[in-house]
């Protein structure tokens, strides 16, 4: 039995069999497998050389047509490794004697022979380890492409562990059977936290060296509440943490008993309580969480969960299912958000050196305007379903903002012209998530509908930390003095200007935020569903007086630690219970 | 048919050395040939028709390679992996031709 402790994500308790995702880009540890096993992973070195050879003979042909015997001349080659019958008996031959997995047998072998290039004198020569580098990478794309097509496939419930997980990876998650997810990297705002939060799937992360730690097959116990991994628990652990998930349960279901009540403070504020979605499937649990509306509808996942670009078509379709559970309640759709940490599969951009602060988000819709039009065409024809909103991601200038209207005009032309229907009303939002928003949010809430406040990135881009990093991590916070003097700013401008604000990041979901964004004047609040009855139940036994007062008193005050620690006391003493 | 065993010497003379596009052209040729092919330099025997192998001895400019062939075509391996060595040196430059460029 193994303790690891990380990061809670996303709250629950997951008991199952671990499902093991390497990645190409990091050491493989060693891994054992069972003598029983070995022909299996024989088969999958097998397939692994065939796939690899074919994918290679396609590049190599490809190559035809284009002037570039160098680069020819270095697929031939890698094929010839590949076809090396000598090469292929040393990794199985390594499978046979150490019962390793395939991925382990592959790097060990393939840094092997690179190291002995390495030791070479002479320079053109021992350049060569590069060859089997990507050889390696090759073979180990192979495997593991198809253990990630495996977790789509799912017959039995897991736990998938992995050093990261890509919003593709997570895409192709089958719910019903990923009870659990635990990772190396990450922190609170990661991708793998949104996603798991989103999909109410209990996760840890920022566990350092869990990889190396758990094998295929071992029970491994996640407990996404305080943030503990258990490998190969005993009897009276599995007993004690079964007992443990009862009792959450119970505890949700209590909460859930609020769904009906209004959120509004005790001295009778109403807040909006409006959930974040990523698939149309969860539409619905935000209304039975007691939500009263999409507050940010992702629309990332259309691009991510399949392998070509989606048409105008499934764009639709994919609107209409989430507007008609909502129908005459407010369902914002915010338009792609691709890039920086979120790929494209058809349209797989080289390689950016920055890529936060590159082509990402709005700036690469408004590069490929077909795509761009393509998704505000389906947007538009589902506005006249229910009460459809738009809203553009990352918006850093008035430029850009109007740049983007401009083409939402262009779109509505071609629906006249088609004869199509849509709301001519339809309101047009933006997100304030960068320094530049909200300095000017003055100037942008003159020709806008409502701003929505993300945080995340509003806080990544003022502190200059990525919240990816476990190492800066602990750098990244929304009580930082400089995060919410911009906030400060965005809603009193948003309020002078008349229009709409909600906050939509993860700020808005941890509870000892909710009093200040109350008393900064915040009345509408966009968060994951899973977290909607806890926030209502603050929101319940709060008074605005309260949050004023703690509003009052945090804008006073100059430092990151003194405002957490002020927030948490403040929330502490309001409701015991949530702490 | 008789058995048939035929060794040579070669010297590698392009610059560059066996890397990995000789070694490539190297097993092609080896390939050829119904014979065993077996390269070794001071230290190593290895299999003149696994790519992985040939570079692995990672043969510089100057080092001496013996070839044993075992087979009944042994004799005509022999001379083809002489001609690709020794003649064309892997169509690439000596170190005097690469000076001149």
């Amino acid at each position: 039995m193994e303790i690891k402790k990380g990061i809670a994500v996303s709250p629950g308790i997951s008991i199952a069999k671990s499902l093991v995702i390497d990645a190409e880009d990091y050491r493989i540890p060693r891994r054992s497998i069972q003598p029983s096993q070995r022909m299996t992973e024989i088969q999958r070195i097998r397939n692994a050389f065939t796939g690899a050879i074919n994918e290679l003979t396609k590049l190599e042909s490809a190559q035809d047509q284009t002037e570039g015997g160098k680069i020819k001349d270095i697929f031939a080659v890698h094929l010839r490794f590949l076809r090396d019958r000598n090469l292929r008996k040393k990794i199985t031959d390594l499978i046979r004697s150490e019962l390793v997995t395939a991925e382990y047998a592959v790097s060990t072998t393939m840094r092997e022979i690179a190291s002995h290039f390495t030791r070479v004198k002479d320079a053109y020569i021992s350049e060569r380890a590069a060859d089997i580098y990507d050889i390696e990478r090759r073979l180990l794309k192979q495997l593991l492409g198809k253990r990630r097509e495996d977790v789509e496939h799912l017959t039995e419930e897991v736990a998938v562990i992995a050093r990261e997980l890509s919003p593709t990876q997570t895409a192709g998650f089958n719910k019903e059977f990923v009870k659990g997810i635990a990772t190396d990297a990450g922190g609170r705002t990661s991708h793998t936290a949104i996603v798991a939060r989103s999909l109410g799937i209990p996760a840890v992360v920022a566990l350092e060296d869990l990889t190396e730690i758990v094998s295929g097959g071992n029970t491994v116990i996640i407990d996404g509440n305080r943030g503990i991994v258990i490998v190969n628990p005993d009897e009276s652990t599995i007993g004690q943490y079964q007992e443990y998930s009862r009792e959450f349960l119970e505890l949700e279901h209590k909460l859930d008993a609020i769904r009906e009540k209004p959120a509004i403070t005790r001295d009778g504020t109403k807040i909006t309580l409006l959930g974040n979605i990523e698939f149309p499937e969860e539409a619905e649990i935000v209304l039975q969480k007691g939500g009263e509306g999409i507050g940010l509808y992702r629309t990332e996942f259309l691009y991510l969960n399949r392998k070509t670009e989606p048409t105008e078509q499934d764009h639709y379709e994919a609107y209409a299912e989430t507007v008609s559970v909502f129908r005459d309640r407010p369902v914002t759709i915010r338009t792609v958000d691709l890039g920086a940490d979120k790929y494209t599969q058809s349209k797989r951009f080289v390689p950016e050196p920055n890529p936060f602060l590159g082509l990402r988000s709005i700036r690469f819709c408004l590069q490929n305007l077909v795509m761009f039009k393509t998704q505000l065409h389906a947007i538009l024809r589902a506005s006249v379903l229910g009460q459809v909103k738009v809203m553009f991601p990352l918006i850093t200038n008035l430029q850009e903002m109007m740049q983007a209207k401009f083409i939402l005009r262009d779109v509505m032309e071609d629906l006249d012209e088609e004869s199509i229907p849509y709301n001519r009303d339809i309101k047009i939002g933006i997100m304030i998530e960068t320094p530049s928003a909200a300095l000017t949010a003055f100037t942008l809430a003159r020709d806008i509908d409502f701003f929505s406040l993300g945080t995340n990135d509003l806080v990544q881009y003022t502190l200059a930390v990525d919240r990816g990093n476990e190492q800066v991590s602990t750098l990244y916070s929304a009580a930082d003095p400089a995060v919410l003097r911009l906030i400060r700013t965005v809603i009193q401008d948003a309020h002078k200007a008349q229009i709409d604000l909600s906050v939509c990041g993860e700020m808005a979901s941890e509870p000892e935020y909710i009093c200040l964004l109350l008393g900064l004047g915040v009345r509408t609040i966009s968060i994951t569903s899973p977290m909607i009855p806890e926030i209502k139940q603050i929101i319940r036994s709060v008074t605005m007086e309260d949050c004023n007062n703690i509003a009052r008193k945090i804008l006073t005050m100059n430092s990151e630690r003194q405002i957490s620690s002020y927030l948490r006391n403040a929330a502490r003493k309001i409701l015991p219970e949530a702490f | 048919m008789q058995k048939v065993v035929c060794e040579t010497e070669v010297d590698i003379k392009n610059a560059d050395g066996l890397h990995m596009r000789p070694a490539m052209q190297f097993v092609d040729v080896a390939s050829q040939f119904d014979c065993d092919i077996t390269v070794s330099n001071n230290e190593n025997t290895v299999d003149g028709k696994s790519i992985m192998q040939i570079s692995m001895l990672a043969a510089t400019c100057g080092t001496r390679l013996r070839i044993k062939a075992e087979g009944p075509d042994a004799q005509e391996a022999l001379d083809a992996l002489r001609e690709l060595v020794e003649d064309k040196h892997f169509d690439e430059p000596t170190p005097k031709e690469k000076k001149k460029q």
